[in-house]
């Protein structure tokens, strides 16, 4: 009889880095598609400007540094596409060229490339490009009947905003984030693909409506109903929870570390929205936990089977 | 002459304090908004360094051992207070811009570590070029660093307007995350093109931090005593 003896793992799964990245483009398509829908040629052009820029700022850093290509694994265009989601459609030409370049070199390759980045590049970028440009960044393109202003800012301005709108995405906002159906059809589409658990997203949103509910009610808002669907349905909050907070690399690999990580989100873009200038916080409240991750994941350890911990010396 | 031409050498290229050596790092990072902060914090601080290296060389056999850093400091302190308060009557939207940066010159450890590891050890002039070397080395570096953040993160150099219309400028780099973004560009950079680095083998090969075995003065060593000391 023939034995085969090898160290294990022993039972290898089909997917691969490839694979996994282009299931996340493909569960983007659909909230990009609503986002070129409304935003028109000016928000495909931003797209592939974003992508273009990520993808050959990998390739001219890989040449340079005389590495291994890797283009290949498509992580690259899954970076520019969701930080293309996170622009406006109005953005100039430069800016997601600008983005992506910081995305990929700075966040990502300087550190090691893929798997060694400790944030989220699109995240980062975002939020390089919110510091630098603030008047660019939340300069809201104007759609036709819809007041020019995100659902948020109306909201907080005291205008009322239809929950239809919201769902289908007929009002401002960035190019990937004003449908919720578009974005909950990515989600089913990734959690039935195995791609993410639906842990985190879950998590993060039913955390920051608990957070939102109390320091809404801390900082003298009317907390009523409407206010609530606004603060979850709108803004990055949904977009960020499935596509940005669920990266492999920059959230925890443990199971009580996600649960924290998510909390985490929740409540940092609850207090950032509520007693912040700004009326949108999900990218910082992202990043901020992304560096929190090596802590979490040492914390919540989980024991090997049949280890007994050790006394204290 | 030639100690002299080989401490300015060594200040300005070979042990730069900020770029070499990576001393100084809060004035460094909290000051070069603008070329002309960095320019300023550098020429201060390299005033401090000579008049301080100078006089703390002259008392180098009178003052005890025991009781050498509070003697540097008063020493360094009395050059600050000159300092500040000729910036204060002269230079004052300089003054206003450096703010506390100024005072903060007192407890810089490019000035404290030559006072330790060179001025202690060597003769008066000797000692007076080392001061002006590390002095016109930081000042260089702050005024590299403060000149691309001024560029980058408001389109002006030394306050002229020189970049076209259309730029946009970066906030960021003006910002504190600038400071550390040009800092670390410029530490990737030395070292690809083999100049002298604070990460580069080649350069600190005969040093590499271990003091131990080491009998040269350096500023490595001041930090490792002073380190120690604190303990």
């Amino acid at each position: 009889m023939k034995l085969n003896m090898s160290i294990s793992p022993h039972v290898r799964d089909k997917g691969t880095t490839r694979s996994v990245m282009l299931d996340v483009a493909i569960a983007l398509i659909p909230s990009i598609i609503i986002g070129i829908y409304y935003g028109g040629w000016r928000a495909a052009l931003v797209v592939a400007l974003s992508v273009g820029s990520c993808v050959l700022c990998e390739f001219l850093y890989d040449k340079l540094m005389h590495k291994k290509n890797t283009i290949g694994d498509c992580s690259a265009v899954v970076t520019g596409l969701i930080l293309a989601c996170n622009l406006y459609s109005t953005a100039p030409i430069w800016l997601p060229i600008l983005g992506g370049a910081f995305a990929i070199i700075v966040v990502k390759m300087l550190y090691g490339g893929l798997g060694q980045n400790f944030m989220n590049p699109a995240c980062a970028a975002r939020c390089f490009l919110l510091i630098s440009f603030p008047s660019i960044m939340t300069n809201y393109p104007a759609l036709d009947g819809v007041s020019s202003a995100t659902p948020l800012t109306a909201f907080a301005s005291g205008e009322t905003v239809s929950l239809s709108s919201l769902l289908l995405g007929n009002h401002v906002g960035t190019i990937g984030e004003t449908s919720v159906i578009a974005i909950l059809v990515g989600f089913i589409y990734l959690v039935c693909r195995r791609v993410i658990s639906p842990k985190i997203p879950v998590c993060t949103v039913a955390s920051a409506a608990v957070f939102l509910f109390i320091f809404g009610n801390m900082a003298g808002e009317s907390v009523t109903l409407s206010y609530m669907t606004v603060q979850l349905l709108s803004g990055g909050l949904l977009f960020g929870a499935v596509f940005m907070a669920t990266d492999y690399v920059t959230a925890p690999v443990t199971n009580w570390g996600q649960v924290i990580y998510a909390v985490v989100i929740g409540l940092l873009v609850a207090f950032i929205r509520c007693f912040g200038g700004s009326t949108e916080g999900m990218s910082y409240a992202i990043i901020i936990a992304n560096l929190l991750t090596p802590l979490l994941e040492k914390a919540t350890q989980p024991r090997p089977f049949g280890l007994r911990k050790e006394k204290a010396k | 002459m030639k100690t002299a031409l080989e401490r300015l050498y060594n200040g300005i290229i070979k042990e730069n304090p900020t770029l070499v050596l990576m001393l100084g790092m809060c004035p460094t990072l909290a000051v070069t908004t603008s070329a002309m902060n960095g320019l300023g914090m550098g020429l201060s601080t390299c005033f401090v360094l000579m008049l301080s290296n100078l006089i703390i060389s002259l008392l180098r056999k009178f003052i005890p051992e025991s009781v050498r850093m509070p003697a540097y400091i008063v020493v360094i302190a009395s050059f600050v207070t000159i300092v500040e308060l000729l910036m204060q009557a002269y230079v004052r939207s300089l003054y206003a811009s450096l703010g506390l940066y100024i005072p903060l010159i007192v407890v810089n450890c490019i000035i404290m570590g030559r006072a330790e590891s060179y001025a202690s050890k060597n003769p008066p002039v000797a000692s007076f070029f080392d001061g002006l070397g590390m002095g016109l080395g930081f000042t260089l570096a702050l005024t590299i660093i403060g000149a691309i953040r001024e560029l980058l993160g408001a389109g002006t150099l030394f306050g002229f307007n020189i970049m076209p219309d259309s730029f946009e400028p970066i906030s960021i780099m003006i910002m504190a995350p600038g400071a550390f973004f040009v800092l670390a560009v410029l530490t990737a950079l030395q070292n690809k093109l083999g100049a002298p680095s604070a990460t580069n083998k080649k350069s600190s090969e005969s040093c590499a931090g271990n003091c131990a075995g080491c009998g040269a003065a350096c500023a490595f060593r001041a930090e490792a005593k002073e380190g120690g000391d604190g303990k």
